[in-house]
């Protein structure tokens, strides 16, 4: 499994640079992670989205879909769409250090 | 509970009769709710149960049939039957819709006033369509230009379009997951290039398939097959489009002006016609019911049991809950066996069983009198070889013996799953055997536990 380095730890990504554990994962890496995701400075905003999608997973064993937290983060869809321009449930989610949300099926 | 407890709105229905008999409601008389129904009427003397179900109207509409409508292949009157004629004897039918469900006092409340009170609540009101929550959808273009195949006045409104289509761009566009049998837009869009071509106006006509997904379909083999498909057949895939707005053609006083589908990130995808797939929910009773369903009004119950997260005389099955499978008639009659049992180990005071997998099962037609067989649960993905065993129908795979299988499962709807009954030979578990794993995951399948 390939490994990246954030915040000077190194931790175990997935092919598609999800961490592996979300345990490992710490509120420093975060703006690292966003800065690879096009995403230069995290804005309150996008703390309040980053911080409800690793309450969701940890309630929940998933992290939300866009629609879902539309509903629910207090952050309408295209709000999520300008801060998270390359699609806000699986680029939130990677910053968060949690897997992509599943897709349902 | 004792029934004169309640309130004195509650004298005007029937109350259980002693305190031995239980009474199951059992809330939708669709899939679910019927072969619910109908198992339990078995598993139960009337002395010992009564079973109510309670459904707002009286069609049940087999609901695959919907996908051929469009193409004039059905028609509805021979895909609709009385909801009444399904039940086994000794089951009441009450016809009135649902103003909400009190979870507190178990009582479900109707919109005609009157109350049922329960022992047990199956919840078996599946999925409704939300046109409403995209923007533009149900504007001037909605069964104009734009349509959808899921309910029976869109089917017909969409073959009648379909009939004066002489060529230029339709797509077929899911706005987001979940919803019911994902693979049915794609079993459109194969039959819509079948019906092109048939019609000989198929290089008039240019086909886009456009999801919300990162490929045709969720899953890596069966996606390869899927997108392989799409390709093999001249169908353009769009990948990752979040509908956020449906513009339809010719308005804003240009006549000839094209349609848009916009995405939340202002990528746009033209278009003549539309065939949407709408946003999916619970039943609208379930967000007026505190404690009963989540954010989309689905009911979170417990994967294995089928028992609701929040209240232990709860239960759902088929499209209402929020189990991580697909929402298909296939999925409810699997979950029917672990339900009833369940339901009637509950009642006796018993640990329940987490015996549901997941198991889902599904023809997709591929036009051409072929269809492919995809069979999955929780843990496996759709794989290739052959259903229910190694001498079967083939998987991932187009043949014409899947096509009539999947013609000949609508007999079987009415007269083997809708009255509870199980096939001979296939299990409410998924068979492994017949499957053939890819070489990663055969390695590693003896050590993977599930997600749950």
């Amino acid at each position: 499994m390939p490994t990246a380095t954030y915040a000077g730890h190194s931790v175990a990504v997935n092919d598609e640079g999800f961490l592996a554990d979300p345990g490992q994962w710490t509120e420093d890496m975060a703006p690292q992670i966003a800065k690879a995701e096009g995403i230069d400075e995290l804005t309150p905003q996008h703390w309040q989205v980053i911080r409800f999608m690793r309450a969701e997973y940890q309630a929940k064993g998933t992290g939300p879909s866009v629609r879902v937290l539309g509903k629910t983060s207090g952050v309408t869809i295209k709000e999520l769409y300008q801060l998270f321009p390359r699609g806000p449930a699986k680029t939130a989610a990677k910053i968060a250090g949690i897997p992509k949300p599943r897709g349902c099926i | 509970m004792p029934a004169q407890d309640q309130c004195l709105c509650l004298l005007a229905v029937p109350q259980p009769q002693a305190d031995h008999v239980k009474r199951i409601v059992i809330l939708g008389g669709g899939t679910g709710g019927t072969l619910a129904a109908n198992r339990l009427r078995r598993a139960y003397d009337d002395e010992a149960a009564e079973i109510v179900v309670v459904d707002r109207d009286t069609d049940h509409v087999y609901q695959p049939g919907l996908l051929f409508v469009p193409f004039g292949l059905t028609d509805m009157r021979r895909i609709v039957r009385p909801r009444r004629q399904q039940f086994r004897h000794g089951i009441s039918f009450r016809q009135a819709g649902i103003d909400g469900v009190d979870v507190g006092t178990d009582l479900v409340h109707l919109d005609d006033g009157t109350a049922l009170s329960y022992d047990v609540l199956v919840v078996a009101t599946g999925a409704r369509l939300l046109p409403e929550e995209t923007d533009g959808l149900t504007g001037p273009g909605w069964l104009r230009d734009v349509f959808t195949f899921y309910t029976p006045d869109g089917a017909v409104a969409l073959h009648r379009a379909l009939e004066q289509f002489s060529g230029g761009r339709l797509v077929v566009n899911v706005i987001d997951m979940p919803i019911k049998c994902p693979v049915a837009p794609l079993e459109f869009s194969f039959l819509a290039d079948w019906y092109f071509r048939r019609r000989g106006i198929r290089d008039r006509v240019e086909l886009s398939y456009v999801t919300p997904l990162d490929g045709a379909f969720t899953k890596p083999v069966c996606n390869q097959e899927l997108s392989g498909l799409l390709a093999d057949k001249g169908i353009e895939l769009v990948t990752e489009f979040n509908t956020g707005t449906v513009d339809p053609p010719g308005d804003h006083g240009e006549a000839n002006r094209t349609g848009r589908l916009i995405s939340y990130d202002e990528r746009e995808v033209p278009f003549d016609l539309a065939v949407v797939v709408p946003l999916h929910g619970g039943a609208g009773f379930v967000g007026r019911s505190p404690g009963l369903g989540d954010e989309l009004g689905f009911i979170p119950v417990d994967p294995g049991t089928l028992q609701s997260r929040a209240q232990q005389n709860v239960f759902a099955l088929g499209d209402a809950t929020d189990v991580p499978t697909s929402k298909a008639g296939s999925v409810a009659h699997f979950e029917g066996d672990v339900l009833t049992g369940n339901v009637r180990r509950f009642l006796a005071g018993q640990p329940l069983t987490a015996a549901f997998d997941g198991h889902t099962n599904c023809f997709i037609e591929t036009g051409f009198g072929k269809a492919l067989l995809i069979d999955f649960n929780y843990d496996t993905e759709p794989l290739t070889g052959h259903y229910p065993a190694r001498l079967g129908l083939p998987l991932l795979k187009q043949s014409r013996l899947n096509h009539l299988g999947k013609l000949a499962f609508q007999q079987f709807y009415w007269h083997g799953l809708l009255p509870g009954y199980d096939v001979p030979g296939i299990s409410s578990a998924m068979p492994a055997r017949g499957k053939t794993r890819p070489r990663a995951q055969a390695a590693t399948a003896a050590g993977v536990g599930g997600h749950r």
